[in-house]
């Protein structure tokens, strides 16, 4: 049922801010139609940092509760990660390549992207190389939540490191049109009742999966 | 206090009995600055430059290899199941592996140290010992953050590859604020220092006392 | 070493899954001191399970389980300086000697009068000769003998042997024996699994047999009840 709502109220979303993103918001005087992108880059590197987060909460909670759920959950928010990283990398460098002239600059903002994407995947190869299902989810968590741990120490020493090296420059800074504001206001809800509407189907595939997991077990041990 | 130096006793007794984590740290790290040398084929001004990220990548490299042997050696016969029979709860059992991996990977290092120096043209003067001190803190992160990352590692079926696999990114800020400090040292230029020293120490504390708390997951059946 | 005249051992209701498969189906058994303890089933069956268990090496999924009337999840590092736990790995560092092994081991144990202790020991179990070789060197039966030195070492109450045949030559196996017959002499308790049905009811008071996490038998072991058990048990052939 919450499922069908997400899904429903992401779709009209959705629509809404793509036409915030691309109609109602004001044209930018220096760079033109390209800076459009970040309506669908900013949002989605935030819900990378807020996946990172929910990792290690579902982490944590599995190691009170010892109860699979969680470990669902966290492989949910693990996955998202996956997704919102790549999508926040990739519009980065297509907004990059007609403004900064490069696909790809060691800024702060898209190394620690990157360390976040690496750390994602990091999860998901440390969960393929654990056989047995209690031990993997038991692990994993820990990772996790070792993983949350980092993302603020991740977050200052680049932050740090990157005032000390020249960069292109675009720290947001000043003030912001309202109307883009607004815009982006938009499109980060979009995309926010999105990812969420994902990680319910999630969350329902991984049921399905372990109710599979649990049959093909019963007709082993009935061979 | 007593099982910690017990723990951390005979890692010793055992290193002097084969010499094998050290040696093959020392030597791996001396590889590395060697590689660097001719990857890089730096001259004068550039060597100083480059110096510092070669320096702590040849220690992350080492350090590695150091975490992998030091729990290979506990994995063998199944020692580490001794120690979780034995009368110390799982916290200070992961504090006394933290103690000999950091010792392990501070000797390995400051052998390392002066060969860097003669290497890079650098001078032994306080420089030298400024960075050993933060050769110290730095490895005391890594180590707080190896130890239990080793020890998940362990239980995967690709073991020792698995290790950087984990480590690499969760330890870049350390790397990287041992990496700055290191170039802030030998550049002179050291008014902004502290704020990487606080982050090195930050990290060991909040892993030492996260770690404490969960080593218990990681090493119960 | 027991708090009044608690039980050596007294499990309620344990239960271990992992995942979907279940490895104790609620166990409840006590073990009063000087009982020797054998305990069988075919392999799978839920014995090394419930013997990790009883030594905080896994945590179980349900049900409580006291040692010497202490509560394994409440005061788990007292309940191991009762134990002794000795399986088919003797959990021994191969770069060190014997010596070394012991005397790190009574460092963790707090064992006092270590050295004498040690040597004792290791006269007892007939490594006097081998003490400063390391344990590398060793065979897998004098492996076996400082493994059994290990586990006596800081006297536990409770000593609970996986298997402990398996490797073992005949000298070892009658010294093993004579030392067992001596703790529980001594009022220890031993909790013994073995498929050796033989060694296992020598000196046995007590037997039971364990099949797919349940007990299916127990009684004494004194006469012929438990054979008889035993011998039905296996000419079932449960499936595996």
């Amino acid at each position: 049922m919450t499922s069908r709502v997400l899904g429903i109220a992401s779709l009209v979303l959705m629509v809404f801010a793509l036409y915030m993103a691309l109609i109602y918001a004001p044209q930018e005087a220096q760079q033109g139609t390209p800076y459009r992108i970040i309506y669908f880059h900013v949002p989605m590197g935030i819900l990378s940092f807020v996946s990172a987060y929910l990792l290690g909460f579902a982490g944590i909670m599995f190691l009170i509760k010892r109860d699979l759920k969680w470990d669902r959950l966290a492989i949910g928010a693990a996955e998202l990660g996956v997704l919102c990283t790549a999508c926040s990398l990739i519009t980065g460098s297509i907004w990059a390549k007609p403004i900064w002239g490069v696909w790809w600059a060691w800024d702060a903002r898209i190394t620690l992207q990157l360390l976040l994407g690496l750390f994602f995947i990091a999860y998901f190869m440390l969960r393929a190389y654990l056989p047995d299902r209690e031990k993997r989810a038991k692990l994993a968590a820990v990772f996790g939540v070792l993983g949350m741990i980092d993302v603020p120490f991740n977050y200052y020493s680049i932050e740090w490191w990157a005032t000390q090296h020249p960069q292109p420059v675009l720290r947001g800074g000043g003030s912001i049109d309202p109307d883009m504001r607004l815009a982006l206001y938009v499109s980060a809800l979009a995309l926010t009742v999105t990812c969420a509407y994902l990680l319910t189907r999630r969350l329902a595939i991984a049921r399905v999966e372990e109710e599979v997991e649990y049959l093909e077990h019963l007709v082993h041990a009935h061979e | 206090m007593k099982p910690l130096s017990a723990i951390v006793f005979k890692d010793i007794v055992i290193e002097l009995r084969n010499k094998e984590t050290i040696s093959s740290m020392l030597m791996f790290g001396l590889l590395v600055l060697v590689v660097f040398n001719f990857a890089f084929q730096p001259t004068g001004a550039e060597r100083a430059l480059i110096a510092p990220g070669i320096l702590w990548v040849a220690f992350t490299f080492a350090g590695i290899l150091g975490l992998n042997r030091s729990l290979s050696i506990e994995l063998d016969n199944d020692c580490l199941q001794g120690l979780l029979l034995a009368p110390l709860d799982r916290g200070s059992l992961y504090l006394g592996k933290v103690a000999s991996n950091f010792i392990f990977m501070m000797i390995a290092e400051v052998m390392i140290l002066p060969i860097f120096v003669l290497f890079y043209n650098l001078r032994f003067d306080l420089q030298f010992l400024q960075i050993a001190g933060l050769s110290f803190l730095g490895t005391f992160a890594f180590a707080a953050v190896g130890t239990i990352l080793s020890t998940i590692s362990a239980n995967t079926r690709m073991k020792e590859v698995m290790l950087p696999i984990l480590l690499i990114p969760l330890t870049l800020p350390v790397i990287l604020a041992s990496v700055m400090a290191t170039s802030a040292v030998l550049s002179g230029e050291t008014e902004g220092i502290s704020s990487w020293l606080y982050l090195l120490g930050g990290f060991s504390i909040v892993y030492l006392v996260a770690s404490y708390l969960v080593f218990e997951f990681v090493v119960e059946e | 070493m027991h708090a009044g005249d608690s039980p050596a051992l007294e499990s309620e209701d344990i239960r271990k899954t992992f995942g979907h498969f279940t490895a104790l189906a609620g166990v409840t058994l006590t073990f009063q001191p000087s009982e020797f303890v054998a305990l069988f089933g075919r392999n799978g069956a839920g014995k090394t399970t419930f013997l990790k268990i009883a030594a905080t090496l896994m945590r179980a999924t349900h049900g409580r389980l006291r040692i010497g009337g202490t509560d394994i999840r409440e005061e788990p590092e007292a309940v191991r300086r009762q134990i002794g736990f000795l399986s088919h790995n003797t959990y021994l560092y191969r770069d060190l000697n014997p010596v070394e092994n012991l005397r790190f081991f009574a460092r963790l144990y707090g064992v006092a009068d270590a050295e004498t202790r040690i040597s004792a020991l290791l006269s007892r179990v007939g490594l006097k000769r081998r003490m400063n070789d390391p344990v590398r060197s060793f065979s897998r039966g004098l492996n076996q003998r400082l493994g059994i030195a290990r586990v006596m070492l800081h006297d536990p109450s409770l000593i609970l042997l996986d298997e402990p045949y398996t490797g073992l030559d005949a000298n070892a196996v009658e010294m093993l024996n004579a030392m067992l017959d001596e703790a529980v002499g001594a009022g220890k308790t031993i909790v013994l699994t073995t498929h050796d049905i033989e060694q296992g009811l020598r000196a046995a008071t007590r037997a039971a047999i364990i099949d797919r996490g349940r007990i299916v038998f127990d009684g004494s072991s004194r006469g012929a009840p438990v054979r008889d058990a035993y011998n039905e048990y296996v000419r079932m052939g449960v499936p595996q």
